[in-house]
C-alpha cells in the first residue's frame, strides 16, 4: 500500500513532483502576502504611535483605523 | 448598495475573515488530498499520471475565473468610478498569477509521461503562456506608474486586452488540432468524467478557491492599510 502509494506504478516522480510544487508555491505565496501585511501593520502602527494627542484622537474616529489598531490577527 | 463597497465596512469583514477561511481551507484541501492521492482510482489508460489532474485543473480555472473577475472589476471601476473595484482587482491578482503558474508547470510535468514532452507549442498551453505574460503585465504596471488616474486606465486596458484570450483558452482545443484533450467537464451536457474522479476534481477545486480568497483577504488588507499609512502622513 506504502510502496503504491509512493512509487505509484512509475508515476510517482511526476504525481508527487507536481503536488509538492503546488504546495510549495501556496507556502510561499502565503509567506510572502503575510510579510507583507505585517509590515504594513508596524508601518502603521509606529505612525500612530508618532501622532501627537490630538491628531491621534482624530485619527481614531475613524472605524477602520480602530479596526486596524485592534485588530491582533493571528494570519 | 454601492455604499457596501466603501473600505471603512468592507475592513470590518476582510479584517476578520482570513482566520475562518484559513481553517475552512485546512480541512478542505486535507480531505482533497486523501481523495486525490489515495481514495480515487487510477485511470484506465494513464494510470496513477492522472492524479496530475486534481492540481493542474482547479489551478487553470481558478486563473481564468480570476483574471476575468479583475476585468469586470476594472471595467467596473472605470464606469463607476469607485475606487475600491480597481483595489479588489489588484488584490486578487497575485493568486491568480500564482495559479497560472501552477497550472503551467504541472501541465508541463503531466506532459512528460503522457505525451512524452516537458512543453509544446500547442495553443491551449501557448494562449495560457499568454495570460501569464497579462497578469505580470498587470502588476508590473501597478507598480511602475505612479499617478492614480493613469495607473487605472492603464490597467483596465490591460485586462481588456487579456481578457480577449480568455474565449482563445477555452476554445482552443475545439478550433486547433492540439495535442492536450478537449475539456471533459461541462455546464451543460453530461460530463465525461467518471463521478469517482469528479468528487475529488471539486474538492480540490473548492479548496484552490478558498486559497485565493485567503490571499485576497490579506492581500486587500494590506492594501487599505497601505491607504490608512499615507492618511496618517496627510494628518
Amino acid at each position: 500500500m506504502t510502496t503504491e502509494l509512493i512509487f505509484m506504478n512509475g508515476y510517482g516522480l511526476y504525481v508527487w513532483s507536481a503536488f509538492l510544487f503546488t504546495l510549495i508555491s501556496f507556502t510561499s505565496l502565503y509567506v510572502i502576502t503575510k510579510i507583507q501585511y505585517t509590515k504594513e501593520r508596524n508601518k502603521f502602527m509606529s505612525k500612530f504611535g508618532a501622532l501627537d494627542s490630538k491628531k491621534a484622537e482624530v485619527a481614531r474616529s475613524q472605524t477602520i483605523n480602530k479596526e486596524i489598531l485592534s485588530s491582533s490577527q493571528s494570519i | 448598495m454601492l455604499k457596501f463597497f466603501e473600505p471603512n465596512k468592507i475592513f470590518l469583514i476582510t479584517s476578520k475573515a482570513p482566520k475562518y477561511v484559513l481553517a475552512l481551507f485546512i480541512v478542505v484541501i486535507s480531505i482533497g488530498l486523501m481523495e486525490a492521492l489515495i481514495l480515487s482510482p487510477e485511470d484506465y489508460k494513464q494510470s496513477h499520471s492522472v492524479r496530475i489532474m486534481y492540481v493542474h485543473v482547479p489551478a487553470a480555472w481558478i486563473t481564468l475565473g480570476i483574471f476575468t473577475s479583475i476585468t469586470l472589476l476594472s471595467i467596473s471601476g472605470y464606469v463607476t468610478k469607485i475606487k475600491n473595484f480597481f483595489l479588489i482587482a489588484k488584490s486578487l491578482a497575485p493568486s491568480g498569477l500564482v495559479f497560472n503558474i501552477i497550472a503551467l508547470v504541472t501541465g508541463s510535468i503531466w506532459g512528460k509521461p503522457t505525451w512524452g514532452t516537458w512543453w509544446v507549442w500547442d495553443a491551449r498551453i501557448t494562449s495560457m503562456l499568454v495570460l501569464l505574460l497579462f497578469y505580470l503585465i498587470y502588476l508590473i504596471a501597478w507598480r511602475i506608474f505612479e499617478d492614480k488616474n493613469q495607473v487605472l486606465k492603464i490597467t483596465t486596458f490591460i485586462t481588456i486586452c487579456g481578457v480577449i484570450n480568455i474565449p482563445i483558452i477555452k476554445f482552443s482545443v475545439d478550433w486547433w488540432n492540439t495535442l492536450h484533450q478537449p475539456a471533459s467537464i461541462s455546464i451543460f451536457s453530461k460530463s465525461s468524467i467518471h463521478p469517482s474522479m469528479l468528487f475529488p476534481l471539486m474538492i480540490m477545486t473548492a479548496a484552490f478557491a478558498l486559497f485565493s480568497i485567503l490571499i485576497f483577504l490579506m492581500k486587500y488588507n494590506t492594501e487599505l492599510i497601505k491607504i490608512k499609512n499615507k492618511g496618517l502622513d496627510r494628518l
